[in-house]
């Protein structure tokens, strides 16, 4: 584990710094400094940015169009990208179906889907929660019966994150009921949204947003060709990824840039009449934070060493998926503490560019505190539940 | 007998759809509930009967606001009754009086207690708004933020700094100003919680000496006492809200299965909902000692107020998170109530002074 950067390292940096500061379109960093949500086109647009520079497949093998990056080399892009305050990756195709595909998948499978999936050309949306399965994900009822040489699905996901968007799906399903462990007979698919039988229906969040969604397929021809893997194994492909997905909500980047800007913003806060950061309350509460923060940035950095060198995420990345949210939260609380009253305003509509400054209710974000906020408490229960994830420590870790 | 026919109300006519389609409506509340609460007394709760009111004091407010807070009511009873009406019941004379508290204890008149400045933060004292004398009259100008029922109110009550430094106690004169007088722009939204304020803009706002509420330069002593009452309305609502939510949680658990049994039957969730009753158990405690100080008048009020209002910032913060986190991806829906009790215990805990600002008071 390197603390001090190599030569080669501190020029890796720098180029990584000069592609956010020259690469990043205009119009997009402009919706991200001014909090304008960015739509399907954009978030597709900016990852084409890093396809054609070639950095799209952070975490995926060379052979396959990834990076290769060295665990260094990863933590810096993360961290470059964050300070760039650059949108996220969304992690559907990219980081969950992929590396999935990549490494249990047919050579057929990845001549077909890899290289949309690198180059952002097809949406994905992950297929794993039911309404009657959420933590308890082993109990899942959507089957997936073996016609001739197509499977017939039929069930209900449910919190599919920008479903909306999406042209294909990844879906775990039962294949078999006659099994000694319901965690057998779970098969990995691949699904076309614009299959005959397959309806989308919106959830609609407490922040007003249309972020998550409700899927249902009714007798939904899949191609056996579509199977990912054995059949039947689909639970140990789908614990991997939920491992790497655990490995990515950490946020640490992010959550330390989040950090800087609200030391920022506490500089010039108004609390009577001083700056919020005279209020030593809440500047220790900032404090209190960044120490746990960078703890967990050394222990992300000793699990992506470990994975480095060749081993799965185990399950200390159900710490980082833990630690890391609670962490999300605690900034939200912050960034809500200092908004005051400005924390409830209700002014959605202003989150356009170009909203003339004079309407604009509140100085910068503050009138988005409370609705980051809320939509976050969402980070602790999705990708296994904190609940779930202690459970895992407390089992694979602690032997209890 | 109030609280039993409160409880009725928010029973039989005010479930979470009907609450919903209210705060999505136009005003955002309902001028038809509206009506129905000044029939049955509700609006006159707080005032002497000399004012035409029901005297009920303290406690029946708190018993009003807690009921409120179960059925989540967005009638603009806080900004309306508790706030703008507290001020005319200790300031105005007999001729505003009539003018404008009996229309509100009518059910007739909206207004707002614009008591928050953007620069203020907490801070009831920092008021940059001016009025200064020309002639027989004032002209005032400022910005206030966030005032509740602002959008809706026909009736505004501005508190002017007519003398001193911005953050000066003593100098602080209220107003009560037309809403559509020449010189007031508004931009009105609704809040997260479902509620309605507005930002108000005051530029060159000529009001002759029959506005002046009270005696000038001598404001703030019923603004703060007013804030005190309406902190601990606030603090009322949010134990109701923190009960139903832990109420709501319990049976959420006990119906929830997973692995094959309730979720309510794992270890490490029940004792986490014995630490959401224990937080209700305490903060209704504390609610019922800061109401009887305030109602008596004691030494120990002040502080009582910032007890109770610190209790309900944390652990109304913590029942909130708690029983969104219990009821797993349903507790971030729109669709369930649970997440808009959440949301309002947020707001709550946002509003006059959070949990920090009141533990401040609490050390001198």
């Amino acid at each position: 584990m390197h603390i001090t950067f190599s030569e080669e390292e501190l020029a890796f940096r720098a180029a990584v710094r000069t592609f956010f500061r020259d690469e990043l379109p205009e119009d997009i960093r402009r919706k991200r400094t001014e909090g304008v949500p960015l739509a399907r086109e954009d978030t597709i647009r900016f990852q084409k940015c890093l396809y054609e520079k070639g950095w799209a497949g952070v975490n995926w093998p060379v052979e396959y169009g990834g990076t290769g990056w060295s665990t260094v080399q990863k933590y810096i892009f993360a961290t470059e990208m964050a300070n760039a305050d650059a949108p996220e990756i969304v992690p559907f195709g990219l980081g969950m179906v992929g590396p999935i595909i990549y490494t249990f998948g047919s050579e057929e499978q990845k001549q077909r889907f890899l290289p949309d999936i690198l180059a952002s050309n097809v949406w994905w949306c992950q297929g794993y929660s039911e309404p009657g399965s959420g933590s308890d994900l082993a109990s899942l009822k959507t089957r997936a019966d073996r016609v001739g040489d197509h499977y017939v699905v039929n069930g209900t996901k449910t919190w599919t994150t920008l479903g909306q968007h999406a042209d294909w799906m990844f879906i775990l399903a039962r294949t078999s009921t006659d099994v000694a462990r319901r965690q057998e007979g779970i098969s990995f698919l691949l699904v076309d949204m614009q299959s005959p039988g397959v309806t989308i229906k919106p959830i609609i969040t407490l922040d007003g947003e249309h972020e998550v969604n409700e899927v249902h397929f009714e007798d939904v021809k899949v191609p056996v060709e579509n199977l990912v893997g054995e059949e039947g194994k689909g639970w140990t492909y789908g614990k991997v990824l939920l491992q790497h997905e655990r490995t990515g909500t950490a946020g640490v980047a992010r959550t330390n840039y989040r950090l800087k800007k609200l030391r920022q913003q506490a500089e010039k806060s108004v609390r009577g009449e001083t700056p919020l950061a005279a209020d030593r309350n809440f500047m220790r509460k900032i404090a209190a934070t960044e120490v746990e923060l960078k703890g967990l940035e050394f222990t992300e950095l000793r699990t992506l060493a470990a994975v480095a060198s060749g081993k799965a995420p185990g399950p200390e990345s159900s710490i980082l998926k833990f630690k890391g949210t609670e962490l999300q939260q605690a900034v939200d609380e912050l960034y809500l503490e200092a908004a005051g009253y400005y924390a409830l305003p209700y002014v959605p509509d202003q989150y356009v560019l170009d909203y003339p400054q004079d309407d604009r209710v509140g100085e910068g974000g503050e009138t988005r505190t409370s609705l980051r906020y809320f939509n976050f408490r969402k980070a602790s229960i999705y990708g296994g539940s904190n609940e779930i994830q202690k459970n895992i420590v407390a089992k694979h870790v602690l032997g209890l | 007998m109030l609280v039993d026919s409160v409880e009725k109300f928010i029973l039989n006519d005010y479930d979470f759809e009907t609450r919903q389609k209210y705060a999505g409506s136009e005003r955002g509340y309902s001028e038809e509930v509206w009506q129905s609460f000044a029939e049955l007394g509700w609006t006159a709760v707080p005032f002497s009967e000399a004012d035409g009111g029901f005297d009920g004091g303290p406690i029946e407010l708190m018993l009003l606001m807690q009921q409120f807070g179960r059925g989540l009511v967005v009638e603009p009873y806080l900004a309306n009754v508790v706030l703008a009406g507290g001020i005319l019941s200790r300031e105005a004379n007999e001729t505003q009086k009539q003018q404008w508290l009996q229309p509100i204890i009518g059910g007739e008149l909206q207004a707002a207690l614009a008591f928050v400045e953007p620069q203020a933060r907490y801070d009831l004292a920092n008021v940059a708004t001016t009025a200064v004398a020309d002639g027989d009259a004032w002209v005032l100008n400022g910005v206030k933020g966030v005032v509740l029922n602002g959008g809706n109110a026909e009736l505004l009550i501005l508190p002017a700094r007519t003398a001193g430094e911005q953050a000066d106690v003593a100098g602080i004169t209220l107003f009560a100003v037309s809403a559509d007088s020449d010189g007031i722009s508004r931009r009105a939204y609704p809040t997260v919680d479902g509620h309605q304020a507005a930002e108000i803009d005051i530029s060159e706002v000529r009001v002759g000496n029959d506005a002046v509420l009270g005696a000038a330069d001598e404001g703030f002593a019923s603004l703060s006492a007013v804030v005190d009452e309406a902190t601990l309305a606030v603090c009322a609502e949010a134990v109701g809200i923190m009960q139903i939510l832990t109420d709501k949680t319990v049976e959420y658990s006990k119906n929830r299965v997973q692995f094959g049994v309730p979720i309510g039957s794992f270890q490490a969730l029940q004792h986490r909902m014995v630490d959401m009753l224990t937080a209700c158990e305490q903060s209704y405690s504390l609610l019922l000692w800061a109401t009887m100080a305030n109602a008596d008048g004691t030494q120990e009020a002040r502080k009582a107020i910032s007890a109770i209002k610190y209790q309900v910032g944390t652990a109304g913060k913590k029942v909130g998170q708690e029983a969104v986190q219990l009821h797993g991806g349903m507790g971030v829906t729109w669709e369930l109530d649970v997440a808009h009790y959440f949301k309002r215990l947020t707001t709550i805990g946002q509003m006059f002074g959070n949990a920090d600002w009141h533990l401040d008071n609490l050390v001198g």
